[in-house]
């Protein structure tokens, strides 16, 4: 699926912004970048389900940088679902 | 009833923790244009995952004759609110076209009649026409005045005293108990004055409100202190309950508590002191 650079969500307490961008040229798969205070904890966690938000959605390559503020699993999977459909410029959640 | 904004996480997962009867998540008014989507996918999974613990939901959507109103519907009806809350409601005609969105959503689901509707009024036709709106729906559960928006379309503002809404509560008070649905009063925005808060609460439930809109957990405590019935309220209102049941039995329609003649509406009125009573937590079953 193509994408264009997109961001969703803000750096309030409670949210998680995600940025969606193409996957670098001559790379395949989903690259992850994270920044968050609770990495060492659930940084794993908080990154498979950008994956699987992602994958759920049909898009498999893509660059992912998210910065966390303590997001909930729904917030995180809302963001991102968000930026994706900001990135394809369709309704790919329904 | 708490607004909540919808494109704010954070507030959204608290909400539930301070108690409110129920919470209100706005796409509206509270979110920008350049938002509006990412607070419906926002909304949508907050709806699913997160658990509010029995508090009612509704979702104040954006109106159908926009680009976001319909995928709003879509979003939140999927998610299983139990409300959605109308904005800007004129005519029973936008209630109707609301339901018919509603339910072509449902059926697509599965779940027929599920989702019931609020209409909030916000303008001088809305209220002339509030009769009409309370009655446009079997899904309608209740109408709310929004007073902001009220004023303006007045071309007046809003006064502590509220004299320019009276007509508004009023008639929307009037309407909602003629329709047998509920009545919802507006928000008062200005959180560092809490006593006239409390007197525009009491104001409202003299006229027969049955809820108030809030914008901060702060406002939910004098909500309620102001809706729960007093101890003595409840004893009066258990001794007429009993003393009409007791002469029921003997087949008499009125009788005297305390020396004072209690018919049909003094009965009614007890039973409601009861009822809030109850939904307030002061009163069990197992006390009547």
């Amino acid at each position: 699926m193509e994408l264009k650079e997109a961001i969703a969500g803000t750096l309030e307490s409670g949210d998680i912004m995600v940025r969606i961008g193409p996957a670098q040229s001559g790379r395949t798969g989903l690259s992850i970048e994270l920044d968050s205070s609770v990495a060492a904890q659930f940084g794993r966690q908080i990154k498979e389900l950008i994956a699987s938000t992602l994958e759920d959605l049909d898009i498999h390559n893509a660059t992912v940088s998210a910065t966390d503020k303590g997001a909930l699993d729904c917030t995180i999977r809302a963001r991102v679902t968000a930026a994706a459909v900001r990135a394809t410029g369709k309704d790919v959640w329904k | 009833m708490m607004f909540v904004p919808g494109n704010n996480p954070g507030m959204m997962a608290d909400a539930h923790i301070y108690g409110p009867d129920s919470i209100m998540l706005d796409l509206e008014d509270s979110v920008t244009m350049a938002e509006k989507d990412a607070a419906r996918i926002l909304v949508y999974n907050a709806l699913k995952s997160i658990d509010y613990g029995g508090v009612e939901m509704v979702v104040r959507i954006n109106p159908l004759s926009t680009p976001y109103g319909k995928k709003d519907v879509e979003a939140v009806v999927k998610a299983g609110v139990d409300v959605i809350r109308m904005p800007k409601t004129e005519t029973a005609e936008e209630v109707k076209e609301l339901e018919a969105e509603i339910l072509k959503v449902e059926k697509e689901i599965g779940c027929e009649g599920r989702t019931k509707i609020m209409a909030a009024i916000e303008s001088a036709l809305g209220v002339v026409n509030a009769y009409a709106i309370a009655t446009a729906s079997p899904r309608m559960m209740g109408i709310a005045l929004g007073a902001e928006d009220y004023s303006a379309n007045l071309k007046t503002n809003r006064t502590p005293g509220g004299a320019e809404l009276l007509l508004a509560r009023e008639s929307i008070v009037v309407a909602a108990r003629a329709a047998g649905i509920c009545c919802f009063d507006t928000v008062y925005s200005n959180l560092d004055d809490m006593e006239s808060f409390r007197k525009e609460v009491e104001l409202i439930k003299t006229l027969g409100f049955d809820g108030k809109s809030i914008i901060n957990p702060r406002q939910i405590e004098i909500v309620n202190e102001v809706f729960t019935p007093s101890p003595k309220e409840i004893e009066k209102a258990m001794k007429i309950v009993a003393a009409i049941k007791e002469a029921q039995a003997k087949g008499s329609g009125v009788i005297s508590v305390n020396g004072k003649m209690v018919d049909r509406p003094v009965v009614l009125r007890a039973e409601r002191t009861i009822a809030l009573a109850e939904a307030a937590g002061v009163l069990s079953k197992e006390d009547l």
